[in-house]
């Protein structure tokens, strides 16, 4: 089977059951996306399946097709952030830090679709990603932060 | 008392000592010496040093020995240190160390002392002193109750500060001029000339010359990072998938590995059928482990599905096997002079005052609960013949190592224990089954490295949970004032539990965790009486962020509340003239401030609550406002007000405070952990849902520093939320809810 993360093509043999989550974690090594719950009951695995933030605890290896895929690792890197990433530096969002993979993917997705959400719109789609820690104020204001950016520029 | 100082000044003796190509420089245990196995290639005697600071060719590494959960830890321990070293953190290396009795913990044991926080006696004092006694003996490395700035405050910056006034007098030598004739700055000793010299190469030679030990803390007006608002050093790789927890390491060679064990905690596995387990794909071993099985296969999801189908027979849990039976057992407890554990407070006459007159008399109850922090427990061991290497995240480094030393039967010195980064914790981390699970399968595969996870499920119904507790409340109301209050609190020992597990041992004598965050609250009622009783051992149960403040915050700040709407007061005013702190006082004097208490009522369907609680030494006060909508509770907003003596990072303390009133008002909406044929029932987070963003409120924090002592913050704002909370839903709706979560009687947005 050949899957295509963060632009570059995977050959792998597993079964197409298996979610996602696991063929990046323990069969390529890509660790960002975290498990937490296997359930889609948390977001912390979040990615993007051709730009669309989805769960890859829930979506089998099998049924990705020719669709690809981003994990944090490809939405920005230490030395050139993503601009979500960007505001969550700026408001100090992490605590520590385990489902900020998912929050900053399901957000990047949220403002790729809609650049300006409401806050109605952000609490919708921020809505399934947990956090224990409580960030979510800085959560909250990270996202204005970062849609406020993207009209900017 | 000249014995208790001598010991003070012992922990603050700090030194330096050579190692290869550099120096470093520590706590420095005189008398005792306690072997460091960061230095297990110095001669002998010469290991009495625990390091905090490195130095050598290739730069500086600060260490930072507690460990960092998400609180902060790692960026703060490291500020201490550069701030009298005067390197900037982002410059240095970060590393945990390897664990050592030498970094043991004395401020959490002062937790401890039968005085409340506020009483700043001699008495008080020097018993909290002692406390760091019995820290040193027992090896407490350990990290918990928000100890780790009021641990560190002066002794990591007097690590700092004498290497950088040895490094100077080292230039001093070498360049012939006096030490007090040079300076420093970011990482370089600066000659009178203006030449600069970096630490790293001084690093050889200093370690040649006496420590100079006799140094001057800056003054704060000097602070160049602390207290000012700065970003954590953790930060950009939280935010870009490359910060490394345990779970996301590889050790090579290594297998995966998943256990199910009995759902009965502690209960044996009677037998199993691994047929089917043992034929799926990647699957290399399933063995049967202390209370369980263990699957080993290739990869983490094939192992646990392999575990799935393995058929199991389990021996009965040993605790009753429902929560009404667990409960009907406390209940039993409270009142009954025969399970009495301690009554730290009784003051005036209770008893007289509730002989007659009008008694108020109500209930509460708290349930036991979940740590459930996002990352799963995990562990990586490889277990050889001579050693035996484990990489985790944990709160109890050396616990781990010598439960790992007694099964693998190594000395302690061949256990390794290399401290990860935690994905959340709130306590749960202060256990380790899953390390010694881990080391168990391990060492069946002797020479190859097994990463062992918990599932979800695995993790939530195998926790050892935040005690549930029933309280009985009475009191009397005279002349529109608060007269008596008593409070009557029953739950299980929570430290002869833990201990119990960390040390083979039980302690005797009274479990203060009982009743801590009720009996201690700095109020002066005229009859005022607090009484812990102890139920017996049921399920296991530990420390869960903030541990006996939990329940006891919304124990005592609710039965205070109804008092007060009684008596006819005003909840606030009431409290402000019941106080007797000074500090405390004035944080609730400025929480009324912020939250505009006086002003204008909220209106229809709006309710305010106000709500106090001390722990860990940090009086925490809140005002919450809800609205009562189409037969829900609206969270609006929330005003906190602590006082931790000293703010050294108000960007991390803010964070610190909301995270722990949102951790607070999560678990008080809608969690617990209940029971049924010995098994917890909530597994996975549909069924302990916490807050989520659509229900965050507003935040204004507000730090002041009044208070003398200087202060950690991970848990004073958990107590007073739920209270808080309790308190507006009874002002907007007239109902007042006194058992959590509130979702069994009141709904939520």
């Amino acid at each position: 089977m050949e899957i295509t993360v963060n632009d570059n093509a995977y050959t792998i043999d597993v079964e197409p059951e298996m979610p996602l989550l696991w063929v990046l974690r323990d069969e390529l090594g890509i660790t960002g996306p975290k498990y937490g719950c296997g359930i889609a009951q948390c977001g912390a695995c979040t990615v993007h399946v051709n730009g669309y933030a989805m769960r890859s605890c829930q979506l089998a290896v099998g049924d990705l097709g020719n669709r690809e895929v981003r994990t944090i690792e490809g939405l920005g890197t230490p030395d050139s952030m993503h601009i979500v990433q960007e505001a969550w530096i700026e408001h100090q969002v992490a605590q520590c830090g385990y489902c900020q993979s998912g929050q900053i993917m399901q957000a990047a997705s949220l403002l790729s679709t809609n650049p300006n959400p409401s806050d109605e719109q952000i609490d919708a789609a921020m809505s399934g990603n947990l956090c224990r820690c409580g960030t979510y104020p800085r959560i909250r204001t990270a996202v204005k932060a970062a849609a406020k950016k993207l009209q900017g520029s | 008392m000249g014995r208790l100082r001598t010991i003070t000044r012992r922990t603050f003796l700090i030194g330096s000592a050579a190692v290869a190509g550099g120096v470093v420089f520590g706590t420095y245990l005189a008398k005792r010496p306690i072997k460091n196995p960061l230095l297990a290639d110095l001669q002998e005697g010469e290991a009495a040093i625990t390091p905090y600071v490195k130095i050598d060719a290739t730069g500086v590494t600060l260490i930072t020995p507690r460990a960092d959960k998400g609180q902060g830890a790692y960026t703060m321990q490291a500020r201490l240190i550069a701030e009298e070293l005067d390197i900037d953190p982002a410059n240095a290396n970060l590393t945990p160390g390897m664990p050592g009795p030498a970094y043991y913990n004395g401020a959490v044991m002062e937790e401890g002392v039968p005085f409340p926080a506020y009483d700043q006696s001699a008495m008080a004092e020097n018993v909290r002193k002692f406390m760091h006694v019995p820290a040193k003996l027992f090896a407490m490395q350990m990290t918990g109750g928000s100890s780790t700035v009021p641990d560190g405050f002066v002794k990591m910056r007097m690590a700092g500060a004498i290497a950088r006034e040895t490094l100077k007098e080292t230039a001093a030598q070498q360049n012939g001029v006096a030490r007090d004739q040079l300076n420093t700055e970011d990482g370089y000793v600066v000659l009178p000339n203006g030449t600069r010299i970096p630490y790293t190469e001084l690093a050889s030679a200093a370690a040649t010359i006496e420590p100079i030990t006799d140094v001057q803390l800056r003054p704060k007006s000097d602070w160049r990072f602390l207290g000012k608002p700065t970003q954590r050093l953790d930060m950009p790789a939280k935010c870009t998938g490359t910060e490394k927890y345990g779970i996301d390491l590889t050790i090579e060679g290594m297998v995966h590995a998943a256990v199910r064990a009995n759902p009965g905690i502690g209960a044996e596995l009677k037998s199993f059928d691994a047929a089917a387990a043992e034929s799926m794909r990647g699957v290399q071993k399933v063995l049967p482990i202390k209370n369980g099985v263990a699957v080993i296969a290739d990869n983490t999801w094939r192992a646990w599905r392999a575990a799935n189908a393995i058929d199991i027979t389990w021996a009965a849990g040993p605790y009753p096997a429902s929560t009404d039976e667990i409960f009907k057992q406390i209940e039993q407890v409270v009142d009954s002079e025969e399970h009495r554990d301690h009554r730290q407070r009784d003051e005036g006459d209770v008893k007289a005052a509730l002989d007659d007159g009008d008694i108020f008399e109500a209930v509460y109850k708290v349930p036991y609960l979940a740590h459930a922090p996002m990352e799963p427990m995990n562990a990586i061991v490889l277990v050889t013949d001579e050693q035996c290497e484990i990489w985790t995240g944990t709160q109890i480094p050396l616990f781990v190592r010598d439960h790992a030393a007694e099964l693998t039967g190594l000395d302690k010195d061949k256990v390794f224990v290399y401290v990860q980064p935690m994905g959340g914790s709130f306590g749960h981390k202060l256990e380790d089954t899953h390390v010694i699970q881990a080391v168990e399968i391990a060492m069946a595969i002797k020479g190859t490295a097994v990463k062992l996870v918990w599932s979800r499920e695995e993790d939530m119904t195998h926790d050892y949970l935040r005690p549930g507790a029933i309280a009985k409340g009475r009191g009397k109301v005279v002349d529109g004032k608060v007269d008596t209050l008593d409070l009557s609190v029953g739950q299980s020992a929570l430290m002869a539990d833990w201990f119990g597990r960390l040390m083979g041992i039980t302690i005797p004598g009274p479990d203060a965790t009982i009743t801590t965050g009720s009996w201690d609250q700095p109020f002066a009622i005229p009859n005022y009486r607090v009484t812990g009783y102890r139920a017996p051992t049921m399920v296991p149960i530990s420390s869960w962020r903030s541990v006996g403040a939990s329940g006891n915050g919304f124990f005592h700040d609710s039965l205070l509340d109804e008092l007060i709407h009684k008596a006819g007061a005003d909840p606030l005013a009431e409290r402000i003239r019941l106080c007797l702190d000074d500090t405390s006082r004035k944080v609730l004097e400025k929480v009324g401030e912020i939250s505009d208490w006086d002003g204008p009522s909220l209106g229809e369907n709006r309710g305010r609550g106000v709500s106090f609680c001390l722990s860990f030494g940090v009086p925490c006060a809140i005002v919450t406002e809800v609205t009562h909508t189409e037969g829900r509770i609206k969270i609006d907003k929330v005003f906190v007000v602590v006082d931790v003596g000293e703010v050294l990072d108000p960007v991390n303390l803010e964070a610190q405070v909301f995270g722990g009133v949102i951790f607070g008002m999560a678990h008080a909406m809608n969690c617990e952990t209940t029971f049924e044929n010995h098994g917890a029932q909530q597994n996975n987070y549909h069924a302990f849902r916490g807050m989520r963003l659509y229900q965050v409120p507003e935040f204004e924090v507000v730090a002041l520093s009044n208070a003398k002592k200087i202060r950690g913050i991970g848990e004073p704002g958990v107590p007073p939320s739920a209270p808080s909370l309790g308190n507006a839903i009874f002002a907007a709706t007239g109902q007042r809810i006194r058992e959590l979560p509130f979702n069994k009687q009141i709904d939520f947005v």
